[in-house]
């Protein structure tokens, strides 16, 4: 295998965070730091790192700026070379920041959306290196199917 | 986000059915249950014990509820959040919903009437449990991931 790399692997909680675990396999063996919301989930990826940031989502998004700041404090401990999140909101506001950094990152569209791409996954495109959607049919010119977590 | 619709469905079915002890996960929601024992937000560990304990689970369409219920074997009764009543940015768990729900172990009401009427007959007689799947995704899919990864 190639040299070990740094991968943040990042997510919101709840379904957010369950479908980011089962992509564990992807980055088994590389040097992965988790980032959520909530801290318990600790337990979930011991002995890997989990750090976590405050929420925020388009019914609150005045607190951009928190989750703005713990992002950039999260890139500043971990330097990440790839970053793969399963969103929401504020996977992809590590992506539009990661972008400066020339940082590879992915984004891998909810399962939970399968009639349209979530309104994250609309943006994306504009800062992520690669975009994913779950459902074959959602799979459209820069939108990849690459597969689904179930 | 709140999703009292679903929190006073269940706090009055508990009121009908007394001697069953129900327990809501209520989270920033305005309504405060009377008849249920009620927490804000349950640390990961203590939700998947109660979940794993419950004779019946119900919860919203979020994929979080959905494969916690498959992984713990449990049958789910979901109630969709519905943009108009702000429940949620969108009517996306309807979609979800309609991709499950052929799925064994999977239930879907379509309202809190229905929601309550399924919860009494599955509580009753049980109900099917979901399929177990996978403890990871598809390796197909887990491969890419680190293809991409890897890649220079």
């Amino acid at each position: 295998m190639p040299k070990p790399k740094r991968i943040l692997a990042i997510a919101s909680g709840g379904g957010h965070f369950v479908q980011l675990l089962r992509l564990r396999p992807a980055w088994e063996g590389q040097l992965i730091t988790y980032a959520t919301v909530h801290g318990a989930s600790a337990t979930d990826v011991a002995p890997m790192a989990l750090l976590t940031f405050r929420d925020v989502s388009r019914a609150d998004w005045w607190r951009l700026p928190l989750t703005v700041f713990d992002i950039l404090v999260i890139f500043a401990r971990v330097r990440p070379q790839v970053i793969v999140t399963t969103g929401a909101l504020p996977g992809l506001v590590a992506l539009a920041l990661a972008v400066p950094f020339g940082v590879r990152t992915l984004w891998v569209d909810s399962i939970a959306n399968s009639e349209v791409l979530s309104g994250s996954g609309g943006q994306a495109g504009k800062v992520a290196t690669r975009v994913l959607t779950q459902w074959p049919l959602l799979a459209q010119p820069n939108v990849e199917y690459w597969g689904s977590v179930l | 986000m709140p999703f009292d619709r679903l929190v006073r469905a269940m706090d009055e079915w508990a009121a009908a059915n007394p001697e069953v002890p129900v327990e809501i996960q209520i989270g920033r929601g305005k309504y405060e249950p009377r008849n249920a024992r009620f927490h804000r937000l349950l640390p990961v560990a203590a939700y998947r014990q109660k979940v794993a304990e419950a004779r019946l689970f119900v919860a919203h369409a979020g994929i979080g509820s959905i494969i916690t219920a498959v992984e713990a074997g449990k049958p789910l009764l979901m109630l969709p959040r519905l943009k108009a009543e702000g429940e949620h940015n969108t009517d996306h768990q309807l979609a979800t919903a309609a991709s499950i729900c052929d799925r064994p172990g999977l239930f879907v009401a379509a309202d809190t009437a229905d929601l309550k009427a399924r919860a009494a007959e599955m509580f009753a007689v049980g109900a099917t449990p979901p399929a177990a799947i996978a403890p990871f995704a598809d390796p197909g899919f887990t491969d890419r991931i680190r293809a991409f990864i890897e890649a220079p």
